[in-house]
């Protein structure tokens, strides 16, 4: 279980402080399937790298299993079971993506098992293998290697961010399947943070996030009809800021 | 005779533990240690100066050469000429490299001045590596001169790498090609400490259909140094792609020049040059892997240079 206890993460000082993160405290059980969502700018991005430790937060704390993370490295909470997929996925020029799946499990992974993966993303395992992660990769195509990279990995908690971002509809559809298998599948926590009425759909448990505080958090059956209205004709989430 | 000096030299150089297969030369310490001729290879002392030629009939096919170069002594300067001839319709594998193993506190230097006539049709794999070792405060210096001139419909690969403890290295190459043939020259560097590298390429493009490719990916860490400067000249219709791309490091420095001419107006030449250090998010991304950031900045220079 994940735990946040008074959640802080300020940056600039005196009159130009700004509160990103104010004071959340939330929790995330064991087996859930979680869409974080909320307008942009509200501070979404920033808590999943806030629980992942590529932030450090100014004040609160961070528990994972009952222990304290909150000192922890990136590195250290990942050995401890905690991804993150990147919402713009880094490029590596000379990695394959076999090699990268490799690495995520952290030993040389035999062919068909990486297959496997490329598969369940969506993507004909044998065009991909041996692609170097590089830009000749379409946005669409990163994003789902990179959703790859966490499934390769035994995970306590995988942390998706925004996996809808940038990519064109046909490889959403794609995307919103592999969530869904995901989802229906025995799992560790997902948390995915996601604008997408389609993957607000498969959450078993929604928190809304904005101005940086908990606006609203619960089952999806008791959040989602609340959020009725503030879609927008594409299935977006606009939110209706402060209120 | 070989120690384990040598054979570890050997391995860095030429991925060879024992006596390679098909033709081959050795050069020691500034003599030949053994040499092989084949039916089809002929491998020939020079008279007139150090080194030798190595002449492959016409349509030989699927056959290697290894050619390495080792120095263990300390305070040995040599210059060395390797003149190969490969006959029409050929198709074989070249292995060269040097390694110096330096313990003294004098300089050790190879120059190897290496020239290819490929004929036509033929098709030439090249592979050089260079690496360098000892504890010694002796410089260990390479400056390799290449010059390869290609007949009609001919193909030539070269892939060059300097891994490791080169400390100065001055690269010379010059390629011109006829018509139909291609180059591809693959370079990979990593500079680290004071260490030194240029690399100055002419690639001339003279017949029709003529193409080439050249990417140079390199590393500099440390206070190193690295200058490119590749020039692609398109003297008939015919295609280039220069492509320069380095990871700068601590306080190392890097110069990348790439040139294109062309004196036709069908001439397509490219290029592309870049020089930036590992982003953040790379090495963020690794770590959520597991990777420490050492770790993480060992596996991005290593595929990169891969």
């Amino acid at each position: 279980m994940l735990k946040l206890e008074n959640l802080s993460f300020k940056v600039g000082d005196g009159s130009s402080e700004l509160e990103i993160i104010d004071n959340v405290s939330l929790e995330i059980p064991d087996g859930s399937f979680t869409v974080i969502t909320g307008p942009n700018g509200g501070g979404k991005s920033t808590l999943a790298r806030l629980i992942m430790g590529i932030e450090k937060p100014t004040g609160g704390r961070i528990l994972f299993n009952g222990t304290d993370i909150t000192g922890l490295s990136v590195t250290e909470r990942a050995k401890l079971g905690i991804g993150y997929a990147f919402q713009q996925p880094p490029r590596f020029k000379g990695l394959t993506v076999r090699r990268l799946l490799s690495l995520a499990a952290g030993s040389e992974l035999p062919e068909d098992e990486c297959c496997g993966y490329l598969t369940s993303v969506g993507l004909c395992s044998r065009d991909y293998l041996n692609r170097e992660m590089d830009s000749s990769l379409s946005g669409g195509e990163a994003k789902r290697i990179e959703i790859a990279t966490l499934m390769a990995r035994k995970l306590g908690l995988a942390i998706f961010d925004e996996p809808e971002a940038g990519i064109d509809l046909w490889s959403f559809s794609m995307l919103v399947e592999s969530f869904k298998a995901m989802s229906e599948g025995s799992h560790n926590s997902v948390l995915v943070i996601s604008h997408q009425e389609r993957i607000m759909q498969l959450a078993d448990r929604m928190i809304v996030i904005a101005d940086g505080k908990v606006r609203d958090s619960g089952t999806r059956e008791e959040i989602f009809p609340r959020l009725m209205g503030e879609f927008n004709e594409n299935c977006g989430f606009r939110g209706k800021g402060n209120e | 005779m070989m120690d384990k000096t040598d054979s570890g030299l050997l391995e860095a150089i030429a991925d060879i533990h024992e006596i390679p297969e098909g033709a081959y030369s050795i050069r020691k310490n500034g003599e030949t240690d053994s040499k092989r001729s084949t039916v089809n290879i002929e491998i020939i002392q020079k008279s007139d100066k150090p080194g030798i030629d190595i002449i492959v009939a016409a349509g030989t096919k699927n056959e290697s050469i290894h050619i390495p170069v080792i120095i263990t002594e300390s305070g040995l300067e040599e210059v060395v000429y390797n003149d190969f001839y490969i006959g029409d319709d050929a198709d074989v594998l070249i292995v060269a490299g040097c390694g110096i193993h330096n313990c003294g506190d004098q300089k050790s230097q190879h120059d190897g001045i290496h020239s290819f006539h490929i004929g036509k049709n033929a098709k030439v794999k090249y592979i050089e590596k260079h690496y360098g070792e000892g504890e010694g405060s002796g410089a260990r210096v390479l400056n390799p001169v290449t010059v390869v001139d290609q007949a009609e419909n001919s193909t030539c690969e070269m892939e060059m790498v300097q891994i490791k403890g080169v400390d100065s290295t001055i690269r010379d190459t010059k390629a011109s090609l006829a018509a139909g043939a291609k180059l591809i020259v693959t370079e990979r560097l990593l500079t680290h400490g004071e260490q030194y590298a240029r690399s100055d390429m002419e690639i001339s493009l003279n017949g029709a259909g003529a193409s080439s490719q050249i990417i140079s990916r390199s590393v500099a860490k440390d206070n190193s140094k690295q200058i490119f400067h590749p020039n692609a000249i398109g003297n008939a219709e015919c295609r280039a792609h220069v492509q320069c791309d380095s990871i700068i490091m601590d306080n190392a420095t890097v110069s990348s020049i790439p040139a294109i001419t062309a004196n036709c107006a069908d001439a397509q030449i490219v290029h592309e040059a870049a020089i930036g250090r590992i982003n953040n998010d790379q090495l963020v991304k690794l770590m959520t892997f597991g990777m420490s950031e050492e770790e993480a900045e060992e596996v991005i220079i290593s595929g990169f240079l891969k």
